[in-house]
């Protein structure tokens, strides 16, 4: 059975709103965002693109994430990439307590 | 009274084109429900080629979207594809298990690719070039994979092949004949397009028969009946379509070769129709789009009950680009004993036409290279035109005497649009009736250029024609983005009439659909505010990642660092830096550019900051829509032929502009003498020294878009240069599309009207003083990030998970 833990990874307040940040947790590169409206998303920061490349550094519109290399659409809240191109991103659950943003891998 | 149920299985061109055709004759009469297997709206599979090849997106050759779909109240399934069709209680059942009841139901269910029957085509990396889906295998393929090999030199076996070429392939052609496209082209002109494509790198086996695939599960090469093999990892099956009728005949519909249709495109079973590459009509099966297209007029009117002429099969002219050759064909290729042939050859241009004519009537052409008269011949064609008082042919007229452009003297039932049918009279008249003013307006209305494109220049020349005067060519409209209807004059109007300051203001007043914008409209808009604004607050987060970091992004998520090396001219301590930084930092790669200067790339981002620091060097911008590089050659200070000091003024020019956004990239080079070894042809403002003088070129290009540039001053002294090009720059940045390159902003608006704006001096005055005040608000902004910490921990530093402790 996989083991589910809880990492702290950031200063909620100290996040930049609309402006993605990297996060490396062991082997899994993260990509964090916080929206306009405040919510904080974390996805899997490899776009779903047969290329590659990572999501962190993308271009944030309300709940979505543009792929910064190949402009895919990408949904914050589910990965889903938005037609017409398709693939979905894995996404993290992210939870706030005391300023302190902590995701479940 | 309930609606009549009207299911369609397939989403593609020709079946959502009858669908369109019901709508607009009767939106109210069918309560519409369609199946798609592909998990697309239907787009645009001519242009397949293009997505392969690299030049446009999935999202570019959508044809009908989903919101259309929504608007015209359509059921679409996509993804889902009907397994059973109950004739006896109207019933369709899709692979879901979902089943939908019809009173009327259409089969477009299109056709797939014919698969050699030979021994081994079951293994893995084997394909064929119909889909979305087909061409992401083969991008997929070429990414680690080296052999490819097309079988079928037809069309879409040429298409592959190119596309599979530009995505770094070795790729072979196998072909049965002994020449391509032989339904197309006659032995010349086929001979000429493998010259052509052979010179492109690509490999032919032509007269070679596949009888086996070789490999374990996955491919490793292919045999041919002489007993000779190559090696293959990708295998392209590309020798034909066979139609899609097995869901028809089990469902006790007759089919031959397709799905049986009169000519009304009803199949034998009464409320059941089948139109398309399914469909077979006459014995015909067609696979081009316009005799598709006809069909679906027909089928349309048939279905709402419109009286309607009966289809009686098409005739139709060819018209294609293999690898950026155009080519047509039409009617019969190669004669017999009583046609006489007009060839032309001519070898110097690459040209070959061919008009064959039987009893003073054409019968069919060839053309090679240049497909002007195309239309002209097609009417011959089928109107059956006596051409025996007709010129037939004039060689070496001066520049300037050919034959007035047709447009005028086109006759009203000339076809302009021949994937749509759509004749010059139809636009005329849907120009006149409904006021249309652009080409993509055109499109909506009568579906004209609609589907290859290649119209659209002729119908942009009948707008010009019809509209005369109150024709803009600059007033093209196309909205910026999906956001918002509105053109990017129409965005930069109401910034400037309401004093809107910033993009969210814009989006907000403007009524965008979307909130925060998309990655189109947010990089436009930062431009467009910075452009009326002199003293705009950039808005970084609506910078697109290259320029939001000031370095360029790699396809591995590293960045590289191209410091400014000003005219291409360096020194020893900044050589001695660079290489001081690219063995601590391990650097992967070090790099002359394009642009005369020298690139480290592989950086970390969060190496960013200290080798800029270490650096101690300016950006060189090489990532911005801005000024790149001012490229120069050595010019009199040491060359023996130079006139003038290109150097001193390549430097000084760059030194000036750097920085400062524009529309698109702005590349410029110095010359100091017409050798012009600094290339300042295909620059977007060349300079080249002359005696006693310089040449000021504008709008070359060397990359996309290849363009000579136009001369556009010939001036005395440095000081003249310098006024010429800020003036030209400013005003490129304020009448230039967000994305548009120079060469075409001066097609657009025109040389000479750019002259007469940079020669009214007052006018010319404005734009240096307002590019002058603009350039004053730039900082540097590696330094700017050296030094301010919050740039730095926002943009360039990477968190790692033990920051919080749980």
């Amino acid at each position: 059975m996989k083991t589910v833990s809880k990492v702290g990874v950031a200063h909620y307040s100290a996040l930049p709103i609309r402006s993605g940040i990297a996060i490396q947790i062991k082997n899994d590169a993260i990509a964090l965002f916080k929206v306009t409206s405040g919510e904080v998303f974390a996805l899997e920061d490899r776009s779903p693109h047969p290329k590659g490349g990572v999501l962190s550094e993308g271009l944030v519109s309300g709940k979505f994430v543009y792929c910064p290399v190949y402009d895919w659409k990408i949904s914050l809240e589910d990965g889903q990439v938005q037609a017409p191109d398709q693939g979905q991103v894995k996404t993290y659950e992210v939870s706030v307590e005391n300023d302190k943003v902590y995701i479940t891998i | 009274m309930a609606k009549e149920k009207l299911v369609m299985i397939g989403n593609g061109m020709a079946g959502v084109r009858a669908i369109e055709e019901i709508i607009k004759i009767d939106p109210n009469r069918y309560d519409i429900t369609i199946f798609g297997k592909e998990p697309h709206p239907n787009y645009n599979r001519i242009q397949l080629s293009t997505v392969l090849q690299g030049d446009t997106t999935v999202e570019d050759i959508i044809l009908n979207d989903w919101k259309w779909y929504e608007d015209n109240r359509i059921k679409l399934f996509t993804g889902e594809a009907i397994v059973e069709v109950d004739t006896k209680n109207k019933i369709v059942v899709s692979n879901n298990a979902r089943q939908v009841s019809y009173d009327k139901l259409i089969f477009a269910t299109g056709s797939s690719p014919f698969i050699v029957p030979v021994e081994g085509v079951d293994k893995q990396g084997i394909t064929g070039f119909r889909d979305i889906n087909d061409c992401e295998t083969m991008i997929k393929y070429a990414e680690d994979h080296q052999n490819a090999v097309v079988i079928g030199g037809g069309l879409l076996g040429l298409e592959a092949a190119k596309g599979l070429k530009n995505l770094g392939m070795k790729v072979s052609v196998v072909h049965l004949m002994s020449h391509l496209m032989e339904r197309q082209l006659d032995a010349t002109a086929a001979e000429m397009l493998k010259q052509e494509l052979q010179q492109q790198g690509i490999n032919f086996l032509m007269e070679k028969q596949t009888v086996e695939i070789l490999g374990d599960d996955h491919v490793t090469g292919l045999r041919f009946k002489d007993g000779s093999e190559t090696e293959a990892d990708l295998i392209v099956m590309a020798v034909g379509i066979v139609p899609n009728k097995e869901l028809a005949s089990n469902a006790s519909i007759p089919v031959n070769r397709g799905i049986v249709v009169n000519d009304y495109m009803e199949t034998e079973i009464e409320g059941i129709y089948a139109i398309g590459e399914c469909a077979e009509h006459r014995g015909i099966a067609y696979g081009l789009v316009a005799p598709l297209y006809e069909q679906a007029k027909v089928l349309a009117k048939r279905m709402v009950g419109v009286e309607t002429e009966p289809y009686e099969g098409s005739i139709s002219g060819t018209q294609l680009k293999v690898a950026g050759i155009d080519l047509y064909s039409a009617g019969e290729i190669e004669g017999d004993g009583a046609t006489k042939a007009i060839r032309v050859h001519n070898e110097f241009e690459n040209v070959y036409k061919k008009v064959l004519i039987r009893d003073n009537k054409v019968v069919g052409s060839v053309l090679y290279g240049e497909t002007a008269e195309s239309t002209r011949l097609f009417r011959m064609l089928t109107q059956q035109e006596d051409v025996s008082q007709m010129t037939s042919l004039s060689i070496l007229q001066p520049a300037g005497e050919a034959e007035e452009s047709d447009v005028a003297s086109m006759p009203d039932d000339e076809l302009v649009c021949g994937c749509n049918g759509v004749t010059k009279g139809t636009i005329v008249e849907a120009i006149h009736a409904q006021n249309l003013t652009t080409v993509s307006e055109v499109g909506g209305c009568t579906n004209a250029g609609r589907s290859c494109g290649r119209c659209k220049p002729m119908i942009s020349q009948i707008l010009e024609h019809t509209l005369g005067d109150s024709f803009d060519g600059a007033a093209q409209k196309e909205a910026v983005c999906g956001c918002t209807t509105l053109s990017r004059d129409e965005v930069v109007a109401e910034i400037k009439e309401k004093g809107l300051t910033n993009i969210r203001e814009v989006m907000n007043v403007l009524g965008w659909k979307n909130e925060e914008g998309c990655s189109k409209c947010r990089p436009a808009l930062n431009y467009y505010l910075g452009m009326i604004y002199a003293d705009y607050k950039d808005e970084r987060e609506s910078r697109l990642v290259n320029e939001k970091m000031h370095a360029n992004i790699q396809k591995d998520g590293t960045y590289s660092v191209i410091p400014r090396m000003y005219g291409g001219v360096t020194s020893a301590e900044d050589l001695k830096k660079l290489a001081d930084v690219a063995t601590k930092y391990n650097v992967p790669l070090v790099k002359l550019t394009g642009g005369q200067r020298i690139g480290l790339y592989g950086i970390k981002k969060e190496d960013l900051t200290s080798i800029w620091e270490e650096l101690d060097m300016p950006s060189g911008y090489a990532y911005g829509k801005t000024l790149r590089t001012v490229k120069t050659c050595v010019g009199q200070r040491f060359c023996r032929y130079g006139t003038q000091d290109s150097m001193g003024l390549g430097m000084e020019l760059e030194k000036k502009f750097e920085r400062l956004d524009t529309p698109h990239k702005f590349k410029m080079g110095v010359s100091a003498c017409p050798r012009n070894c600094a290339e300042s042809g295909i620059k977007d403002i060349g300079i080249v020294g002359i005696d006693g003088g310089w040449e000021i070129y504008v709008a070359g290009n060397g990359g996309t878009d290849l363009r000579a540039g136009d001369l556009l001053y010939t001036v005395k002294t440095k000081e003249e240069v310098i006024e010429v090009s800020s003036a030209f720059l400013q005003y490129y940045r304020e009448t230039g599309n967000y994305l548009e390159r120079t060469s075409k902003w001066v097609e657009r608006l025109g040389l000479d009207h750019i002259k007469k704006v940079l020669e009214d001096k007052v006018a010319c005055q404005g734009l240096i003083e307002r590019l002058n005040k603009t350039l004053e608000r730039y900082n540097e902004p590696w330094k700017e990030a050296i030094e301010n910490d919050e740039i730095k921990d926002k943009y360039y530093s990477r968190y790692q998970a033990d920051l919080v402790t749980n």
